[in-house]
């Protein structure tokens, strides 16, 4: 019996020998040192990780995020890569699912080996995210707007105003626009977004004498908001604040709009996709929602990134895709000053981002690695949003 | 009080849905005391049909509707059919376990092979019945809530029309009662329990596109939560009853409403669901279930 296993020994050592010298020899080969000289005229890319909601509930989002960060990485490569080296995004999808974020940002760090993580637009996901990245020691640049998202530790940062600086602009909006004194608040509570948002709203409404008279709740992915709207309606309100995502702020508007509400809607930055007026149609009529950019701006950036975004993907770039071309700026940027790809380096080049013009407004880091941008609030008017009022920070 | 009529109107419409999925699963477990997992599935497919059926038509018109209607419920009279043909018959006599996952198996590839074929992105619904919004009083009443409830109640009537006035009805409750005694007085099984499919899947189809048009965002994930409900709406009318399923379908969309609407919104689910639990302990058989001892 011992004699046949001895025999197994003897040929897996063969085995492994061979394979030795085999790769010598292939190292000693022309053509590995062809392949070295052509590494050494071809600079290796900087590899850069971005999740995103490509497929699900707001692709819609995801995918006009990939195209902007593909516009930007393509941008910096052409004017000569950041270090001389051209950018490399490794894109994962997240399926606009809770969970699925996590697994593609470790999938990013641990295999792929980036230095810098850029996502995502849900402040939800992007909390999902932010932990892996800050122990992992790589910097991330989120799009999301709780703030909670940069609290998570000194590697994360963003490209968004935060929900507080939003919710003051709506609720005074609502007051002195729409003249308001009787809110309602319909939040999707499964939403760190949306509840954040609520929250900041009702304080400000609460500090100027419009206090919120009722608060409805509902599940993301609820498709029935009329018993909500119902009472809402019993509570004889001026207008409904609805910090949601588009997917379902459009089904809430029609259904508000059968059941007689004719009301102001008002919404958030999550209102912002083409599924809100497909499903609200002229529904939508005297609703507004606050947002990061408006395709009306007059600023020179954002004509340049629309003008070319429509050239190269034949549709309208929204806020989501301002902050995904601004997150490559901010971090192209970053790398260059700090002279080096070591995230740590990176990180602190971040935090002292200023003044860089970035196509949805100026990008300023602060002390706690927020953004201070202008709010535009858009306004329904036949058949689309345009732009009513630009409020600065 | 207007507030209390309106909110049982939204209730009654969306009960009326949970009710025409409800009698798929209820026929489907009256002949074959097995659950069709995949029903909800059939649901959404009849959503989807009917989005690309109302692009041929033109929007808003009757006579388009109601063939998208019809459209969507043949389509998936045949889809429902083929499903029990491929999948269900060749594992009929087998344990009725490995049945249930099967079907819990088709529900999964109809859902995820919606999103190959659909894409997982929500599509918006055409409006391809013409809508108006009546004011009786203070209450609000849109057209789309009359047409759910009017053609709930219309395929109900004809639905129990079927079952208890024609001989394919006969020969249903035959089977249900006992296949193999059904089988020895001359009814051909496989025929009875193909149409009970494909009359179970029209009505989801129908459920699907009365849904779509309330609300219209449909995804290829749309059947689950709907279909969670109908099925504990015919548990809670009595399984394998027709009149118990539509009974429970409108309950569960009453209370939903009613809690909906009230401060407790967030916990909805939970207290319809609550109240399953309480009915089901004191009326183990459901509402209008009759509780037989399972003969072995």
């Amino acid at each position: 019996m011992i004699a046949p296993r001895l025999h197994v020994l003897r040929y897996l050592r063969f085995v492994k020998n061979a394979g030795f010298w085999f790769a010598a020899a292939l190292a000693a080969t022309p053509c590995a040192s062809v392949a070295a000289a052509a590494a050494a005229t071809k600079p290796e890319p900087i590899k850069i990780g971005v999740y995103a909601s490509l497929t699900g509930k707001e692709a819609v989002w995801g995918q006009s995020a990939e195209k902007a960060t593909r516009l930007a990485v393509d941008d910096v490569n052409a004017a000569g890569g950041v270090l001389g080296r051209p950018l490399l995004a490794i894109i994962e999808d997240n399926q606009s699912k809770p969970g699925e974020s996590v697994t593609a940002v470790r999938k990013l760090i641990s295999r792929d080996k980036v230095i810098a993580i850029l996502g995502e637009a849900s402040s939800g996901r992007s909390l999902e995210a932010a932990p892996i990245c800050q122990q992992a020691r790589i910097p991330m640049i989120s799009g999301g707007s709780n703030p909670k998202v940069t609290q998570v530790g000194n590697f994360i940062f963003r490209t968004h105003f935060i929900d507080p600086f939003q919710g003051t602009v709506m609720s005074r909006f609502a007051r002195e626009k729409l003249g308001a004194r009787r809110l309602a608040l319909l939040t999707e509570v499964t939403n760190a977004y949306a509840v954040g948002l609520a929250k900041y709203f009702s304080a400000d409404a609460a500090a100027h004498q419009t206090p919120i008279l009722v608060e409805q709740k509902y599940s993301a992915g609820e498709r029935d908001f009329k018993a909500q709207l119902t009472a809402i309606k019993a509570a004889n309100v001026d207008a409904i604040f609805v910090p949601g995502y588009y997917t379902e702020a459009g089904l809430i508007v029609a259904q508000a709009r059968e059941l007689g509400l004719n009301l102001p809607v008002l919404g958030g930055d999550g209102w912002e996709g083409p599924q809100l007026l497909a499903i609200g149609g002229p529904a939508l009529r005297d609703t507004y929602y606050c947002n990061n950019f408006s395709s009306e701006s007059d600023v020179p950036e954002t004509r340049r990134f629309i003008a070319r975004y429509q050239a190269r993907f034949q549709s309208m770039p929204g806020g989501t895709a301002a902050d995904a071309y601004d997150a490559v700026l901010m971090l192209a940027d970053a790398i260059k000053r700090a002279d080096s790809t070591e995230p740590e380096k990176i990180r602190a080049a971040l935090a002292t981002t200023r003044g860089l013009r970035g196509v949805g407004g100026p990008l300023n880091v602060d002390a706690n690695r927020d953004q201070l941008k202008p709010a535009y609030i858009l306004g329904y008017n036949s058949g689309d949003y345009h732009l009513v009022q630009v409020i600065q920070p | 009080m207007s507030e209390f009529l309106q909110q049982l109107l939204n209730g009654l419409s969306l009960g009326a849905i949970y009710a025409l999925i409800a009698l798929g699963y209820t026929m489907v477990y009256g002949v074959l005391r097995f659950i069709n997992f995949a029903h909800s599935d059939v649901f959404m497919v009849g959503a989807f049909i009917g989005y690309y059926l109302g692009k041929l038509v033109p929007e808003g018109t009757l006579w388009g509707g109601l063939l998208v209607l019809s459209g969507a419920m043949i389509g998936c009279a045949l889809l429902g059919m083929f499903i029990e043909r491929v999948v269900y018959r060749p594992l009929r006599h087998g344990p009725t376990l490995n049945v249930l996952i099967t079907a819990i198996g088709v529900s999964l590839l109809l859902e995820y092979t919606g999103q190959i074929v659909f894409g997982a992105a929500p599509r918006t619904f055409p409006q391809i019945f013409p809508t108006a919004n009546y004011h009786v009083g203070s209450l609000t009443i849109s057209s789309n809530q009359v047409f759910v409830i009017g053609v709930a109640i219309l395929l109900m009537i004809a639905l129990q029309l079927i079952v208890f006035k024609t001989k394919i009805g006969t020969a249903m409750r035959a089977v249900s009662l006992n296949p193999k005694a059904a089988q020895l007085v001359g009814v051909n099984n496989n025929v009875v329990i193909s149409f009970t499919f494909g009359l179970g899947s029209a009505l989801a189809a129908a459920g699907g596109i009365l849904y779509a048009m309330n609300y219209p965002s449909i995804d290829p994930l749309m059947g689950v939560m709907p279909g969670l409900k109908a099925f504990v709406a015919a548990i809670l009318g009595g399984i394998g009853n027709i009149p118990g399923a539509a009974l429970g379908g409108l309950l569960l969309g009453t209370v939903e409403t009613f809690i909906g609407g009230s401060q407790f919104s967030t916990y909805k689910d939970a207290i319809a669901f609550a109240i399953l639990i309480v009915i089901l302990l004191f009326k183990p058989a459901g509402l209008l279930g009759k509780f037989t001892i399972e003969k072995v």
